[in-house]
């Protein structure tokens, strides 16, 4: 018996390994897939990186030495040749614009948006989870439009515009709180303290306010249609308390929980042009937004690449995870 | 005795915090329009605001402008360079004189090899201090100069291509980095840029790119008058107008740029100040002049000035423009006496159109390339539209081509002829029209028609162009204004451009924010503020 038990724990371990494995492998076609789709879609729009490093009354041969020097001359495939190579010795080249390592730029502003992610998830999770499962517990009662009304609201307010609100009322209005900037010397010397802090409150409450819109409805929902299944009853006939009956409830409901959470994470994670440009927060999705109007080749091509990677890596731990909690998807 | 020395001593520490709290005036705090801090290595990126904010504060150039006085445009004076002259039997030699005694930020002296070391950073590819960004900044500036020699520590010799009295204003936009500096710091513009040195009167003490630079006065810098009253200077990209304006108000910054004119009333209403000027800045609409285009037709160009009301537009605006008279300000010094009145009348406007075939019933139908933002554009959607309704009521139907302001800058350099302009006989642009070069030349000069130079409309007339190279030729200051208030003269009687509007430089500023002149300038000084 002691025997058996070892060895299905030594087999579940060994599928979820293969499992994550085998996910693994196919994200490599999708890295690839990512990197030429992100390539080409730079080079489809039209627009020219020289634009933001030359006096607009440059002579054309002035131009066209500048687009030799910076390698814009060559055919695309070479282009891109190029830049996958570097990319594979660990170069994501340097930003056109402003002649700095374009790792340099992006890992600094994901760091910056990670820490909004992180903060909007702490504040978003546990309120859309609490609020979802109480709407679902107590279906059609009063309680239960409140909390559809509140999610649905979250979802169909213009977080920006939310943003601008909030800007007005506790920076403006109030003084409370800084409408901008990653703490009072920039981001660069953070701090877990309340001079640094009171710059997050304002962008990671607006930045959470759509998913807790989304976990409360999806926490609702699962908590609604599995309170009514016949396991349910079945547990309190057996004469389960009800504190126990609701632990199998979440459990059940976990893996979709997760999953829908580990996408809000991964939308989180790419960090948010709009909420980021809003209150001048120094992410990603603001470092995207200037590199788009710069026409910043390199910079754009980095800085997709990365985020469509932590988006692919937060979709592969969230499988695993669901992999482990729930066998059934395991099997599937 | 004790306490006499005791009292002395106290005396003196009062005296020394007293002496210190007439240089310790303060902290002030910018928000910028700027997505980034401008390149910080000498030659800038981001336009007039990047020379402006990084230019003319941590470096200097050989000649600069002038931005003492709020009242007068500013002209250009002495920098680096103490005198200058051409050669009288060589018009292509240049001698210019430099400043002695001046120091860089990293302590080191500036001599005339450090100019030329700078000339090769932009011009010479080979050189170790060539720099493709700042090349690509300082290159176009300069067309005129073709070689730069030091004939001692203090004396510059410049040859140019031909004869070209422009000189001067070109040399206005070449910054002058540390070469001390550059090689102290391994040869590297990127370890440079986090260390910069130049001469100017502030020195950059912190940068942080995209979020911050700090700024503190240059105590030793060689113009007493222009040594900073501030403690530090900080300057913050806001590009999002919402943000500069909501970090104003909520005392995050102390100074905006361009604050959107929906929101000054809320800061005038809190006490704050919005200071504005005239300056040489052009929101104007360039007119094809290629074969078969309408606005060929003096008479259709005349009409369609007369058709605008600049003053109804100016109420659009909240009053933060100065209407058209001309292609320059009105208070620009080569401005003139043009005898074609740019004003509104739209019924001389239907006469003229009538001349030329066109009435409400057969409208003129054109189409026009504009875009919803972009550099020194003000609120180019609804001013275009109020032109459109303008130019409507007297029979010009326009149809808009609305691109995105980078493809904007690619179209304005490809010029009317190229297919990518879809047909549009007109581009809505706006720019800087602070000397001879960008203010007229550049616009109507034969041998820069796009794409060779921004020539946008194609148009070329030998007697515009026996005017620029008078301009060129003449090396007397004043008789070379004289050339240029002729040559505007000839832009505005001739009607070559629909000229609506310039720009007059809005900043919002905190009430405790005391001492700013603005000049009649793109760049301003900074060294006379202080903070209360």
């Amino acid at each position: 018996m002691h025997v058996m038990a070892r060895d299905l724990i030594y087999l579940r371990t060994a599928t979820v390994f293969t499992y994550f494995l085998r996910r693994v492998i196919l994200m490599l076609p999708v890295a690839f897939g990512v990197s030429v789709i992100c390539f080409m879609l730079v080079q489809i729009a039209p627009g020219d990186p020289l634009t933001a490093i030359m006096p607009v009354d440059a002579t054309a041969d002035e131009q066209a030495a500048m687009r030799a020097i910076y390698g814009l001359d060559k055919p695309l495939p070479v282009q891109y040749a190029i830049w996958i190579g570097n990319l594979f010795q660990g170069d994501m080249g340097k930003s056109i614009a402003t002649g700095r390592p374009v790792a340099d730029e992006v890992f600094g502003a994901v760091q910056n948006s990670l820490l909004l992610a992180f903060s909007a998830a702490v504040i978003a999770f546990p309120i859309g989870i609490f609020l979802g499962f109480l709407a679902g517990y107590f279906r059609d009662t009063l309680l239960d439009r409140a909390v559809t009304a509140i999610s649905i609201a979250g979802v169909s307010v213009p977080n920006y515009w939310l943003g601008i609100v909030l800007v007005i009322i506790f920076s403006v209005n109030l003084g409370w709180l800084p409408s901008m900037g990653a703490g009072p010397g920039g981001s660069q010397d953070w701090a877990w303290d309340w001079l640094h802090m009171r710059h997050l409150v304002l962008p990671a409450v607006t930045l959470a306010v759509v998913p807790i819109g989304i976990v409360a409805r999806t926490v609702r929902a699962l908590a609604g249609d599995l309170l009514t299944q016949d396991f349910v009853t079945a547990l309190y006939a057996k004469g389960m308390s009800r504190g126990d009956v609701l632990r199998h409830v979440a459990r059940n409901a976990a893996a979709t929980a997760l999953s829908v959470m580990g996408l809000q994470l991964g939308y989180l994670l790419g960090g948010s042009i709009l909420i980021e440009t809003v209150f001048n927060w120094p992410g990603s999705g603001f470092l995207l937004s200037n590199a788009i109007f710069q026409r910043d080749l390199p910079l754009l091509q980095g800085t997709i690449l990365v985020l469509a990677l932590f988006f692919v890596a937060m979709n592969l731990i969230v499988d695993v995870a669901q992999a482990a909690i729930d066998p059934r998807i395991k099997r599937s | 005795m004790k306490h006499f020395k005791k009292g002395v001593a106290t005396l003196l520490v009062a005296a020394s915090l007293c002496a210190q709290g007439a240089w310790a005036q303060g902290t002030l705090r910018v928000g910028m329009t700027a997505a980034d801090i401008p390149l910080t290595t000498g030659q800038t990126d981001q336009g007039g605001e990047g020379m402006r904010f990084m230019g003319y504060t941590v470096y200097d150039s050989l000649i600069e402008w002038d931005l003492t006085s709020a009242d007068k445009p500013s002209a250009l004076i002495p920098g680096l360079a103490t005198a200058w002259s051409v050669d009288d039997a060589d018009k292509t030699k240049w001698t210019f004189t430099l400043r002695e005694g001046v120091t860089y930020h990293d302590g080191s002296p500036f001599t005339a090899a450090d100019v030329v070391w700078n000339f090769d950073k932009l011009l010479d590819e080979t050189s170790e201090q060539y720099d493709s960004r700042q090349a690509a900044q300082g290159k176009s500036r300069i067309p005129a100069v073709a070689s730069y020699t030091a004939i001692d520590d203090y004396t510059l010799e410049i040859i140019t291509k031909t004869p070209d009295a422009t000189l001067p204003y070109q040399l206005a936009w070449i910054l002058i980095s540390s070469p001390a500096q550059f090689e102290a710091v391994g040869k590297d513009w990127e370890a440079f840029a986090a260390s910069p040195s130049g001469t100017g009167p502030w020195k950059l003490e912190t940068f942080v790119p995209r979020e911050r630079a700090e700024l503190v006065p240059n105590t030793a810098y060689w113009d007493e008058t222009r040594i900073p009253k501030l403690d530090k200077m900080v300057l913050i990209p806001l590009p999002e107008p919402n943000a500069r304006a909501a970090a104003l108000l909520s005392g995050q910054v102390d100074w905006i740029e361009a604050p959107a004119p929906d929101t000054i009333p809320a800061m005038t209403g809190n006490g704050f100040v919005i200071s504005s000027n005239a300056y040489p800045h052009n929101w104007t609409w360039h007119l094809s002049r290629t074969e078969g285009s309408p606005w060929n037709d003096i008479r259709v160009r005349q009409a369609a000035n007369l058709a605008v009301d600049r003053e109804g537009m100016s109420a659009l605006l909240g009053g933060l423009m100065i209407p058209a008279k001309g292609f320059l300000p009105p208070s620009s010094q080569w401005f003139g006496t043009p005898t074609f009145d740019v004003r509104y009348d739209p019924e001389a406007a239907k006469a003229l159109l009538a001349e030329a075939g066109y009435s409400l019933e057969n409208p003129l139908k054109v189409k026009a390339l504009i875009s919803p933002s972009g550099s020194g554009q003000m609120l180019p959607l609804p001013m275009n539209e109020y032109l459109q309704q303008n130019l409507a009521q007297v029979g010009i139907d326009v149809e808009f081509v609305v691109v995105e302001w980078n493809q904007m800058i690619n179209l304005w350099r490809a010029g009317a002829e190229d297919p990518s302009v879809e047909g549009a006989m007109s581009i809505n642009f706006t720019y800087f029209i602070q000397d001879p070069f960008t203010g007229l030349i550049r616009h109507l000069s034969c041998d820069l028609i796009a794409p060779n130079g921004t020539n946008w409309g194609h148009y070329c007339d030998p007697e515009m162009q026996g005017l620029f190279d008078q301009i060129k030729n003449t090396f007397d200051a004043e008789e070379q204004d004289a050339v240029m208030r002729a040559t505007h003269e000839k832009y505005v009687n001739d009607a070559l451009f629909l000229m609506v509007t310039h720009d007059v430089a809005p900043r919002a500023l905190a009430p405790n924010v005391k001492g700013f002149v603005q000049a009649q300038n793109w760049y301003q000084n900074f060294s006379s503020i202080t903070m209360e």
